[in-house]
Order: C-alpha cells, then sequence, then structure tokens
C-alpha cells in the first residue's frame, strides 16, 4: 500500500504557501516559535475548516463553481478573519464574558461591511458576481469558531497568525474544488479573472479543450457536495498512509 | 441463529440479478424490432463500461474481484440504465452514466446493498442534468425513421458521431416531451395525439415495449423475486394523480393511459422502485414509498422542466425509506401496537 513518495506527499499536499516554509526546516527554528508553527500546520492541514472541520461550506459550495470566485471569495474571507481575531484578541479582557458572542458578531459585521465596501469601490465587477455572499461572510461559522475558540483567549498575533492560516486553508481548499469544478464544467481555468484584475488579464484565461461543451453537474451545486466529498477522502487516504 | 422453517434458499444473489436480466429480455427484444439495432450497441457499451468501472474501484478498495464482479449486481445496473438511456447517444455519454451509477452512487457508498440511492436512476439524473440534449434524441421508431440504421451504422452513430447522416433522420422527440411542450403552446390535444409519433396508448413502439416490461415484471411477481406492493402501487400511484390533473384540465395533462405507457413507466414501477437495496422493506411501507414515487412521477412529468420524472422520483423517495421503514415496522405478534418501536405516543 505504502509507495515511496508516501511518506512526502501529505507535507507538500496542502498548496504550500510562502509562510509555510518554516514548519519544513524544523531543525533551524529561530525564525518562529515552535507555537507558531504549529498554529500554521494546524490552520493549513491538520484542522483545516475546509475539509477538517467542515466550517464555513456555505460559501465553499455555493461560490466554488471557478477558480477567480473561489480565490476572490477566499481571500476577502481571509482579510475578515485575520482583522476579526486580532481586533477580538485586542479588546478580549474588555467585553463581559456573557455578552461576549453580541459583541464579537458586531464587530465582525462592521469589518465584512468596511471589506464588501472596499470591493464595491476597486473591483465593482468581481462586488456583482459574488453578491450576497459577501455580507454572508457575517455568519459564516468559521470566523466566528476562530474568533471564540481562539482569540477571545489567546495574544493579538497568535490570533491574526491563527485566523490567517485558516483562513488561507480554507482558500486553498476553495481553490482547489473552484478549479476542479471549472475544469470539468467548462473546460476551462481562471475564467472571468478580468472581473478581478482589470480589462489587462482577459487573454489570461486557459482554455483546456477545444470544443468542449461543458458538463453541467460539476457547474450544479451536485458538483461542489461531490467535489468536496471526494476532497475530504483524499485528505483522509493521505493521512491514513501517513499515519500507517 | 438458526430460526425455522429451516429451508436452504436456493437464490444467490447472481442468480437473482441473472433472474431479473432475464426478465428484462422480451422488453430488450422488442426495442430492437420495433426502434432498430442501436439498443445492442448501448446494452453492450453500458455493460462493458460497468465491468470495468466496478472492477477498478474493487481493486481500489482492496477487495477480490471475482465473487464481486460475479454477482451480476454491476450488469443489472448497467442494463436499467441502457433501458434508460437514448440508443444511438454518443459513446462517452453511457461512459459518464455508468461512471456515476456505479463509482459514485454504488462504489463510494460502499459497494451493493449499502448504496442510499438507486445506482442506475443517479447515472440517469447526473446525464439528464448534465446533457440535456443528448438525452432527448430518442431513436425514431424503424417505421418513422428517414433513415434505418443496420447494427454497423448503430457503432459507427455511437462512435464516430453522426458524420453524413443527419441525427434527425433516425431521432425523435419522446411523446412526453411532445405533448409537454405542444400542450403549453397551446395546441388542442387532438392534433397532439394526431402525430405519427404517438401510437394507441404510449409512443407509437414505446407501448409494445412497456408491454413487454410489463409481461417481465409479471414474471418476477410469479418467480417471487418482488412482492406486487412497489408495482401496483406505483402505477395506481402514477395513474390516479396523472387522472385527477387529467379531470381538471384536460388540454393541459395527458391521460392517465398515456402516462402508464410511455417513459419509463413499466420499467420503473417493475425493475427500478422494486430495487432491494434502495426500496422500502415493510409492506406498508412499500406502499408509501411506491405510491409517492408514483405521484411525484407524475407531478414532475407535469410541472417539471424534464421530460420524464421516474429517476428524480425515485430518488427522492430513496431518501425517505430509511424513515418510511422505521415508522411501519409491522406489529410483532403478541406485542402490544404502542410499544413497537420507532412509535410515539
Amino acid at each position: 500500500m505504502s509507495s515511496p513518495e508516501a511518506a512526502t506527499l501529505p507535507n507538500s499536499a496542502p498548496l504550500s504557501t510562502p509562510g509555510s516554509a518554516p514548519e519544513l526546516a524544523a531543525p533551524r527554528a529561530g525564525f518562529l516559535s515552535q507555537e507558531s508553527r504549529d498554529i500554521i500546520v494546524k490552520g493549513l492541514w491538520t484542522q483545516n475548516p475546509g475539509v477538517v472541520q467542515l466550517l464555513g461550506l456555505c460559501p465553499l459550495l455555493a461560490i466554488s463553481n471557478n477558480v477567480v470566485n473561489a480565490l476572490s471569495l477566499g481571500l476577502a474571507t481571509t482579510l475578515v478573519m485575520a482583522m476579526s481575531s486580532g481586533s477580538v484578541a485586542l479588546v478580549r479582557n474588555f467585553i463581559p464574558h456573557e455578552i461576549r458572542i453580541p459583541a464579537f458578531v458586531l464587530i465582525i459585521a462592521v469589518l465584512v461591511t468596511m471589506v464588501e465596501l472596499a470591493m464595491h469601490a476597486w473591483v465593482p465587477a468581481l462586488y456583482i458576481v459574488l453578491g450576497v455572499f459577501l455580507p454572508l461572510i457575517t455568519t459564516n461559522c468559521i470566523v466566528l469558531a476562530r474568533v471564540e475558540a481562539f482569540a477571545s483567549k489567546r495574544s493579538t498575533s497568535h490570533s491574526v497568525l491563527d485566523a490567517t492560516m485558516m483562513g488561507l486553508g480554507l482558500t486553498a481548499v476553495l481553490v482547489v474544488l473552484g478549479g476542479v469544478r471549472e475544469a470539468i464544467g467548462k473546460g476551462t481555468l481562471f475564467s472571468g479573472i478580468d472581473l478581478a484584475l482589470g480589462p489587462v488579464a482577459k487573454g489570461w484565461v486557459i482554455p483546456l479543450a477545444h470544443d468542449y461543451n461543458g458538463f453541467l453537474l460539476a457547474i450544479l451545486p451536485p458538483g461542489a457536495f461531490i467535489g468536496l466529498g471526494l476532497l475530504i477522502a483524499l485528505r483522509n487516504r493521505l493521512m491514513m498512509r501517513d499515519n500507517g | 441463529m438458526i430460526g425455522s422453517p429451516y429451508i436452504l434458499g436456493r437464490n444467490s444473489t447472481s442468480a437473482i440479478m441473472l433472474k431479473v436480466m432475464l426478465a428484462l429480455i422480451p422488453g430488450i427484444v422488442a426495442h430492437a424490432w420495433l426502434f432498430g439495432p442501436g439498443i445492442w450497441v448501448s446494452l453492450f457499451l453500458c455493460s462493458a463500461f460497468a465491468i470495468v468501472f466496478e472492477a477498478l474501484l474493487l481493486l481500489m478498495r482492496g477487495l477480490p474481484l471475482k465473487p464481486f464482479l460475479s454477482d451480476n449486481s454491476a450488469l443489472l445496473t448497467a442494463w436499467l440504465l441502457a433501458l434508460s438511456l437514448p440508443t444511438l447517444a454518443p459513446w462517452w455519454l453511457y461512459a459518464i452514466g455508468m461512471l456515476f451509477a456505479i463509482v459514485v452512487a454504488k462504489q463510494l457508498y460502499g459497494g451493493l446493498g449499502q448504496n442510499l440511492f438507486n445506482p442506475a436512476m443517479i447515472g440517469y439524473a447526473a446525464l439528464i442534468v448534465s446533457f440535456p440534449v443528448n438525452m432527448t434524441q430518442w431513436a425514431a421508431p424503424v417505421g418513422l425513421a428517414d433513415h434505418a440504421l443496420t447494427l454497423l451504422d448503430a457503432f459507427d452513430v455511437v462512435f464516430a458521431g453522426q458524420g453524413s447522416i443527419s441525427a434527425d433522420a433516425y431521432t425523435s422527440a419522446t411523446v412526453l416531451d411532445t405533448w409537454k411542450t405542444q400542450a403549453r403552446l397551446g395546441t388542442p390535444s387532438e392534433s397532439i395525439l394526431s402525430q405519427p409519433i404517438f401510437g394507441w396508448a404510449g409512443g407509437q413502439g414505446h407501448e409494445i415495449v412497456a408491454l413487454m416490461y410489463l409481461a417481465g415484471g409479471l414474471l418476477l411477481l410469479s418467480l417471487k423475486l418482488i412482492t406486487w406492493h412497489i408495482p401496483l402501487a406505483f402505477l395506481a400511484g402514477l395513474a390516479a394523480t396523472a387522472g385527477v390533473l387529467h379531470l381538471i384540465d384536460p388540454t393541459q395533462h395527458a391521460s392517465p393511459l398515456l402516462h402508464l405507457f410511455s417513459g419509463g413507466a413499466m420499467l420503473g414501477a417493475f425493475f427500478i422502485a422494486t430495487d432491494p437495496v434502495t426500496a422500502a422493506s415493510t409492506p406498508r411501507g412499500k406502499l408509501i414509498y411506491a405510491g409517492m414515487a408514483g405521484l411525484l412521477t407524475a407531478i414532475i412529468r407535469a410541472f417539471g422542466g424534464y421530460p420524464d420524472g421516474v429517476a428524480f422520483a425515485v430518488l427522492l423517495m430513496n431518501v425517505c425509506v430509511p424513515f418510511i421503514d422505521t415508522y411501519t415496522q409491522p406489529r410483532v405478534f403478541g406485542h402490544h401496537p404502542g410499544h413497537s418501536k420507532g412509535r410515539k405516543s
């Protein structure tokens, strides 16, 4: 059952981001504390919100029909998560325990409104495509989950790092799912990229096949459920190999 | 545990599957006779893809090939899907249908006996949602087609595309499709029914095939492989709902007779809704499950966007089966009904 590359797969699988490099070079630690490295690995892989905690699935399933939508909403969510976890960690000692949840939600709602207005101002086309899912970040359970489970108890810097890594972990799953659905459903990658980057990016869409008639099921909601199920299965498979 | 009456069952899974396939043969032969040899190509392709996908998934799951491949269940799924799909469709349509039936609906759920949904109907639903155009080009009855295809022509059409012969020369819409589009346009029902694709009861040719499925279903009943509950409740639910709709507005809703003898009604009633894994298993549960499936079929046909509703109706009722089974457990002899499992006062 085990193959030579099996040992290296789990580490390289979660779309390695520049920030995750230190965890591979464990011996010469020093740049990041053990605790920070734990937070990074948890957010991106062992506690990944998309395929392990299964939190924040509403946008994951609804907006992952192509790469550009998935990446945009993923990054917007990450930004909101980092800001809200940081803000809550700053004021956590001033919020009465009994009313902390409404207070957290208010803080998150303010930050979401800011991101929404900013996207409306600078990327209006993308703002229209993402539609209701931008304001819905407020109710996305992964944002509140990190605020309540982590930021309300820990230092500000660790809270921001945790929220960023959880957000990037979710974004990675969104992008992979969006890429698979777009490739199978439409036969392209990065369609609609001009909505995010302006008309200059119009030619950056990658057609994967000519005369492809499309496979509607992958674009429709069932494609999201089946695709996410397969991603979770793939990750479980990798973890099983890892643990023998 | 040994329970009376100490009679060894003679029906292995593979023998049951084989008998069900045998019961399909009258319908298949009638189909080949009335609609040309395309059905042989689609049956062959679906069977081949079914065995390939089943073997592949068994290998991936680390299970032995021989006992699972020889239970004939994949082959039966392939036949049921092939008979639900238009013949003379491109080969990849059959491949994708079998991929969803065998890989997604059956093996990913844990193999035979573990699947929540009827595999053949998952294959059909995935295809009709994704490729509505290919799924509505049915082979025309031999007498009505401008171009009679030989078996070689059929292979050619399936693998190489239509080539010199236009698809319109050998395909036509189904009666359910025609009725729906024409009735919504306001065409009087007499002039719809006088079109050549309509026969005396359902679609021309299709009604004979449906009768043959009925005969095959009665064979299954006489072999005691299925009970009367599901087919009767399904057909009654379909006919009653269609009848009520027809009485309310005969210009928009076709007669119950047309509903019974067109689309997948007969095949669904005897061969698809009766799947022992995904159907309800208590006698009262079977009546509720199949009656509701018949009702939903009529409603989807009348108001839905897709030409036939059997697949979606069966799949929707598949979801309800655990619920139905829990609440319809028969009373155990000697026990008070109030104490039976799953019932709350």
